[in-house]
C-alpha cells in the first residue's frame, strides 16, 4: 500500500467507515446516522410526512429525543402548565413533539425527565455523544459533538425525514480544512475567543463546503467542554462539521456516563477509538494555522459573528453599505472601542456557552458583586444535569445574589422563540453563537463573548474587559 | 414535487452580503408544525414596521418587485441555521431561484430538496446582475445555464442527482427507500 492511501485524517476514517452505497457522479454517497436527535422545532413537518407516506421510523432506538428550542424557561411540570405559560403556537409543537415521539416509538426527554436540556448538552452529558459516530440533528449547531471525534452536522427539515425513514443520508463527501492552533492561552481568554478568533481570520463563508479540523497543541490543552464550544461554532463560519480527535481527556470525560459502552464493550470500543486521529502524513485540501498565545477576550461589534474583535480595540472602518447597514444597526461607530458601551441584557447560557465551566467562569466573576442597576442578567443551565450540578455548588446562589435570574434549561434567548427576549434597541452581551439582525428578538442588538466578558459586562453595567476584574 | 425545468423571469435585487435564515425566516415564526404560509413572514423585520405597516423603501415592497421569480441576493445567501422554514418561506413568497456568488451548505441542501433553485455565478456576472435589477433572465437546468438578456449564457455548478430530480419533480426519499437492502446489510455487518 502506497504512503498515500494509508494516510487518513480523522474525518475521512468516519465517513468511510458510514458509506452503504458509495458517491458517483450520478448520485451522492448514502451515508448510515448513528445517531439522529431530535428536537421541537424541525422534526413536526418531518413526521408528518412519514404519516402520510405510512413509514415507520427506522430505528427508533437511535434517536435521542428532547425539548430545548420553544420551550420555556420557567418551572414547568406538566403540559397543562405548558398551556397556561407558553404562546399558544409553541405550547402547540410542544404537544405535537410529545405526540409524534409516543406515536412512532421514540423516548422524549420532557418536562418530567431529569435528563432534559439542550439537544447538543445532553448527547454528551448521557454518554450517546461518541467518537467516530456519525450524529446529525435538524440544528445546525450539530457541530458540537464533533469535539468527541464524530462526524456531526445539521440537517433540514426534509433530511430529518430520510433519517428518521431510513436512518441514512445522501452526501456529497466535504473537502476538509485543518485549522492548527498553537500556544497556551492567556489567563482569562476562554475557547470562546479562540472560535471568534478563528471566524474572523476566515470569515463567515471561510468553511463552506469543508469539514474543518481542529489540531495542535492548544487543543489537546482543552477540556472536553472547551473543545465542544470550539466545535459548536464551526458553523458560524460556514463549515458544517468541526471535529477533534479523541484522546485521554476524551474518553476520561465519557467513562461511565449511562449510554457509553460499560465493561468490556467500552474496552472494545476504546481500542476502535484510539485509532481514529488523523495520520501524522494525512493531507487536507486547505490549512489556517494561529497563534492563541497572544489572544485577548473578543468581542463581536457587528451584525454576524465574522465581525469581531478583541476588546481593546476599536471598531474597524469599512466603506461598504452592508458593513455601514450592520454598524447602524449596532449603533456603534467606526473608530470607536466597544469597551465601555452601556448594555442593558446580560445572557449568559446555550449550546456553546450553557455548560457548568462556563457556569463557574462567570459565578468566579459574579461572586460577591451586584448586577449594575439597570442590567438585567438572565443565566440559563443547558441541562437538567448543568442545573443540579452548578446548584450543588452554589452557583444559583451566587446568581440570585448578584441580581441575576437563575432559569430553568433550554435554548431561551439564543434563538428568543420560547419567550425570552432582549427587546427591541437593546444591547446585550450573549454567551451564544449569533449575533444576527434580530437574532434574540425583534429589535435586539447582541454582542456575542465569553461567559467571563458577559459577566463582567453584567457586574459593571458596561461592555468591560474580564481581566480588570479578575484578581 | 412540481418539476422544475426552467424559470424564467425578472429578477429582484436585494444586495446584501451574508444575509443569515434569521433574516428570511426569524425564529419566532418556526413555532409553526406545518410548511405553509411562512411567506407572509419572508425577511419580515425588514419588509415591516414595527407597527407591522409595509416599508416603502424594501425592495420586496415595491411595485418592480412584483412577480419576479428569481432573487439576486449579496455574497453568501442563507448562512446560519438549519431551518428549511428558509426556502419554504421563499417559495411560499413566490421566489424559485436565488443567485449569489456562494451559497451556504445547509440551505443550499434544504432548497434543492423544495424545488428552489441555487444558481451561484462569478463576481463579474453578480455584479453586472446587482447594476442591472429587474432584467429578464432564464435559468435553464437542461443546459445549466443562466442566460442573460442579449442571449448570453453561462454555466453553473449543481449536482448532478439534485438536478434529476428537480427535472424530474422526484423526491430523494423514494430513492433512499429503494436501498433498503444495502442499509439491511449494512447493519448486519455491524452488528
Amino acid at each position: 500500500m502506497s504512503k498515500a492511501m494509508a494516510a487518513k485524517s480523522l474525518f475521512e476514517r468516519v465517513w468511510d467507515a458510514h458509506i452503504v452505497s458509495a458517491e458517483s457522479a450520478e448520485t451522492p454517497a448514502i451515508i448510515y446516522v448513528d445517531l439522529h436527535l431530535i428536537h421541537e422545532v424541525t422534526s413536526p413537518q418531518a413526521f408528518a410526512e412519514l404519516r402520510a407516506r405510512g413509514l415507520r421510523v427506522r430505528r427508533p432506538d437511535l434517536c435521542l429525543a428532547t425539548l430545548d428550542h420553544s420551550t420555556p424557561t420557567v418551572p414547568v411540570r406538566s403540559l397543562k402548565e405548558l398551556e397556561i405559560v407558553s404562546e399558544p403556537a409553541a405550547a402547540k409543537q410542544v404537544i405535537q413533539m410529545e405526540k409524534n415521539c409516543s406515536e412512532f416509538g421514540i423516548e422524549l426527554r420532557s418536562f418530567s425527565s431529569s435528563e432534559r436540556g439542550i439537544v447538543h448538552v445532553i448527547g454528551p452529558e448521557l454518554g450517546a455523544t461518541q467518537p467516530g459516530k456519525t450524529i446529525v440533528c435538524g440544528d445546525s449547531h450539530t457541530s458540537t459533538h464533533g469535539a468527541f471525534g464524530a462526524l456531526a452536522f445539521g440537517i433540514g427539515t426534509t433530511e430529518v425525514g430520510h433519517v428518521l425513514a431510513t436512518q441514512c443520508l445522501l452526501q456529497r463527501k466535504p473537502k476538509t480544512l485543518s485549522v492548527n492552533l498553537n500556544g497556551s492561552l492567556p489567563a482569562g481568554v476562554t475557547a470562546k475567543d479562540i472560535i471568534l478568533k478563528i471566524i474572523g481570520t476566515i470569515g463567515v463563508a471561510g468553511g463552506t463546503g469543508y469539514v474543518i479540523e481542529y489540531r495542535g497543541s492548544t487543543v489537546s490543552w482543552l477540556s472536553m467542554e472547551e473543545r465542544m464550544t470550539i466545535c459548536n461554532m464551526s458553523i458560524e463560519a460556514g463549515a458544517r462539521a468541526g471535529m477533534i480527535g479523541p484522546d485521554d481527556e476524551t474518553y476520561e470525560y465519557m467513562a461511565r456516563r449511562p449510554l457509553a459502552p460499560q465493561g468490556q464493550a467500552w474496552d472494545r470500543a476504546l481500542a476502535a477509538w484510539r485509532k481514529l486521529p488523523t495520520d501524522a502524513d494525512a493531507a487536507f485540501d486547505k490549512t489556517v494555522s494561529i497563534d492563541v498565545s497572544r489572544l485577548k477576550p473578543m468581542v463581536t461589534f457587528g451584525t454576524n459573528p465574522g465581525m469581531v474583535i478583541p476588546i481593546d480595540e476599536q471598531v474597524p472602518s469599512g466603506d461598504d453599505p452592508a458593513y455601514r447597514k450592520a454598524l447602524a444597526y449596532m449603533q456603534v461607530e467606526a473608530g470607536k472601542p466597544l469597551a465601555g458601551k452601556d448594555v442593558d441584557v446580560v445572557f449568559i447560557g446555550s449550546c456553546t456557552n450553557g455548560r457548568l465551566s462556563d457556569l463557574r467562569q462567570a459565578a468566579q466573576l459574579l461572586k460577591g458583586r451586584r448586577v449594575a442597576a439597570r442590567v438585567r442578567l438572565l443565566v440559563v443551565p443547558g441541562s437538567q444535569q448543568v442545573k443540579r450540578d452548578a446548584e450543588a455548588e452554589g452557583i444559583d446562589a451566587i446568581v440570585r445574589a448578584a441580581g441575576g435570574e437563575w432559569r430553568e434549561p433550554g435554548c431561551s434567548m439564543c434563538i428568543a422563540m420560547n419567550g425570552d427576549s432582549v427587546g427591541r434597541g437593546k444591547l446585550a452581551v450573549s454567551t451564544s453563537n449569533r449575533n444576527f439582525e434580530g437574532r434574540q428578538g425583534s429589535g435586539a442588538r447582541t454582542i456575542l463573548a465569553s461567559p467571563l466578558t458577559a459577566a463582567a459586562a453584567a457586574v459593571t453595567g458596561r461592555v468591560t474587559d474580564p481581566r480588570e476584574l479578575m484578581s | 414535487m412540481e418539476p422544475v425545468k426552467q424559470i424564467r423571469s425578472k429578477t429582484v435585487v436585494l444586495a446584501i452580503d451574508d444575509i443569515d435564515t434569521d433574516q428570511i425566516i426569524p425564529a419566532r415564526f418556526l413555532t409553526t408544525t406545518t410548511k405553509t404560509g411562512l411567506g407572509k413572514n419572508l425577511f419580515t423585520d425588514w419588509r415591516y414596521n414595527a407597527d407591522g405597516t409595509l416599508r416603502k423603501d424594501f425592495i420586496l415592497n415595491a411595485p418592480q418587485a412584483s412577480g419576479a421569480a428569481i432573487l439576486v441576493a449579496g455574497n453568501n445567501f442563507g448562512c446560519g441555521s438549519s431551518r428549511e422554514h428558509a426556502p419554504w418561506a421563499l417559495l411560499d413568497f413566490g421566489i424559485s431561484a436565488v443567485i449569489s456568488t456562494e451559497i451556504a451548505d445547509i440551505f443550499r441542501n434544504n432548497s434543492l430538496k423544495n424545488g428552489l433553485v441555487p444558481v451561484i455565478v462569478g463576481k463579474d456576472d453578480h455584479r453586472w446582475l446587482v447594476e442591472h435589477p429587474g432584467v429578464e433572465v432564464t435559468i435553464d437546468l437542461e443546459t445549466t445555464t443562466l442566460a442573460f438578456p442579449g442571449g448570453r449564457r453561462v454555466q453553473f455548478p449543481i449536482d448532478r442527482f439534485a438536478r434529476y430530480c428537480l427535472m424530474q419533480g422526484l423526491d430523494q426519499l423514494g430513492f433512499l427507500l429503494e436501498h433498503e437492502t444495502a442499509i439491511t446489510q449494512f447493519e448486519q455487518r455491524r452488528a
